[in-house]
């Protein structure tokens, strides 16, 4: 039965890690959604963690630790630098800043010798594990669990039904919003350092306008009424082109059509649920 | 050193201006869209590639001059557009859903339509057939130009000129910006909101349209993400030039053009495509409202 398990885990190892780090991308998505803002920089954060830490661990050698935790700041900073002035703007001016910054990170990244170029860094050691990632993941889902249920959350949810009545209750919409994106960040950022220790490789294309289209039909296919339902997004199309073969080159053709559906005809997602209140 | 820059001054402030146009008119039916349909409509970059695709086999398989393949592409194009604005942005108005939805409904239809693009024509560079348009140079007092510049430049002016005629001085273009001001008042007044939707849809495809078959033409290559990469060119020109503000949308596509030139020709290449994206943010941090300062309209 062991070496069933270690066979079927050697086999399916990649599948299982990205099952893990789309949960993660899909979390910070939801991040975002859950205070109604839309933010297409998620594959850019990614990207942005997964370079830093590559560099820190190829160049410096630091420590696992302090790597991630170094993936996770650096994503932040750049969601401040965004985030401070357009989420004063209405919601369409992030969309689109967003956008624009992943194109200056894909520019970057192709350009700059540091980055290895078109080429991206190769030979990243593998210091990534099962335990870590899901451990990190069921970390994640238990604190968004909590904050829903909390004051913060409630006010979340009053933002995404209604801003100008959730402002008028006294919620300070700017620095929530502006929260929501740098908690986003930060998970993104993680989840691209995790990404890049678990396949030695990483490019500057891996992260473009395809990637952060993909992470927001995490969200929306699950549904952002609980963190549960972007994870379960996540999930399910992750797994669908290896199970459906033939869907594999119309990935991204899925993909988008997920989109379209879900806000025409289920604008709630699959899992419909919301976390219920206390007191 | 600095001799040399002067010789070579003219002729990039003609490429850059060249360029300008097309950065101008692909973002003026973008920014046109949101300003009176109040919507981001991603789709908008897929009309670009679209007319350049139809450009392409109208002159190849049909063996049309470019005087026809032009406005047929860009006719087809402005249908496509009122074809998408139905199926994707009317139930969306109707529900009066929120500015996002519509701005999440046209992503997942970029993806699908520029993935379903890429799996029938593949990602190869096409060309349109070489007798299409002369590209001998012609000489102007030291600066060398050839027909499809001249084409573009007079193209731009034109459309640009006969599309704020009709905004200024007719009874549609006056519903325009009613709507433009309060969709909902211009219903009440009697305006036909639907017809102002799908007419405002068409003149926006076939603008971006155009300036896909023009830039297929000037740079004489043609692949199915041309106009993703053209989309976000078109998202900086519209937030510089302010969201839904035309006469900015057009100063502002001219300044990147020319800046983007002079940026590959005087310091690198490799960094003229970030111009456009630095100064998009740093128009956020110090000037959100645009060039010209008309308040983006904070809806409630």
């Amino acid at each position: 039965m062991t070496t069933f398990l270690d066979n079927f885990f050697f086999s399916y190892q990649t599948l299982i890690f990205a099952l893990g780090i789309n949960g993660l991308l899909a979390l910070s998505m939801y991040t975002v959604l859950a205070v109604g803002q839309l933010s297409l920089g998620q594959a850019a954060f990614m990207g942005i963690g997964a370079y830093v830490s590559a560099l820190l661990t190829l160049h410096l050698d630091w420590p696992f630790a302090a790597v991630l935790l170094a993936a996770m700041i650096v994503p932040a900073l750049f969601a401040l630098l965004i985030g401070g002035p357009t989420l004063k703007l209405t919601g369409v001016y992030l969309a689109l800043a967003t956008i624009a910054l992943g194109e200056i990170i894909r520019i970057f990244c192709n350009t700059s010798d540091l980055t290895g170029g078109a080429l991206g860094l190769s030979g990243i050691p593998n210091k990534t594990t099962f335990t870590l990632i899901f451990g990190l993941l069921a970390l994640a889902l238990v604190n968004f669990v909590l904050i829903a249920r909390s004051r913060v959350g409630r006010a979340m949810e009053a933002m995404r039904e209604d801003e100008v009545a959730a402002g008028v209750m006294g919620i300070n919409l700017p620095a929530m919003k502006l929260g929501a994106l740098v908690v986003s960040a930060m998970l993104a950022g993680l989840a691209g350092a995790l990404n890049a220790h678990a396949n030695s490789f990483i490019g500057p294309n891996d992260y473009g306008f395809d990637q952060a289209v993909t992470i927001l039909s995490f969200a929306l296919l699950g549904g952002i009424g609980s963190p549960f339902g972007p994870v379960l997004g996540a999930v399910i199309l992750t797994l669908l082109p290896e199970l459906l073969t033939a869907l594999h080159d119309f990935k991204l053709v899925v993909n988008g059509f997920i989109i379209v559906v879900a806000v025409l005809y289920m604008p709630r997602g699959l899992l419909s649920w919301r976390i219920g209140r206390v007191g | 050193m600095f001799a040399q820059i002067l010789q070579q001054l003219p002729q990039q402030l003609l490429n850059g201006l060249v360029l300008g146009s097309t950065y101008a008119l692909f973002a003026l039916g973008f920014t046109l869209m949101f300003g009176v349909l109040g919507v981001i409509n991603l789709t908008y970059g897929f009309y670009f590639t679209t007319a350049a695709f139809l450009a392409l086999y109208g002159s190849k398989l049909l063996a049309l001059p470019i005087w026809l393949a032009l406005p047929g592409a860009a006719l087809l194009a402005g249908l496509i557009a009122v074809l998408l604005d139905a199926i994707l942005l009317t139930p969306l108005r109707r529900k009066k859903a929120p500015e996002l939805s519509s701005l999440m409904v046209t992503l997942g239809a970029t993806l699908l339509l520029y993935s379903l693009m890429t799996a029938t024509f593949g990602t190869e560079i096409r060309r349109l057939p070489p007798a299409i348009i002369s590209h001998a140079a012609i000489m102007l007092g030291g600066v060398r130009m050839n027909l499809s510049q001249i084409l573009i430049v007079v193209t731009t002016v034109l459309i640009v000129a006969a599309l704020l005629a009709v905004i200024r001085f007719t009874r549609f273009g006056l519903s325009m910006r009613s709507m433009a001001e309060n969709g909902e008042a211009a219903e009440l007044m009697g305006v036909n909101t639907d017809a102002v939707v799908r007419l405002v849809s068409f003149i926006s495809g076939a603008l971006g349209g155009t300036a896909g078959v023009l830039i297929g033409l000037n740079f004489n290559a043609i692949q199915p993400y041309m106009g993703e990469t053209m989309m976000l060119k078109g998202f900086a020109v519209i937030i510089i030039g302010g969201l839904g503000d035309i006469k900015g949308a057009l100063i502002a596509g001219l300044v990147i053009g020319v800046l983007e030139v002079l940026t590959a020709g005087f310091i690198s290449s490799d960094i003229k495509d970030a111009v456009g994206f630095i100064l998009l943010v740093a128009t956020l941090w110090f000037r959100p409202v645009g060039l010209f300062g008309r308040a983006p309209a904070k809806r409630a």
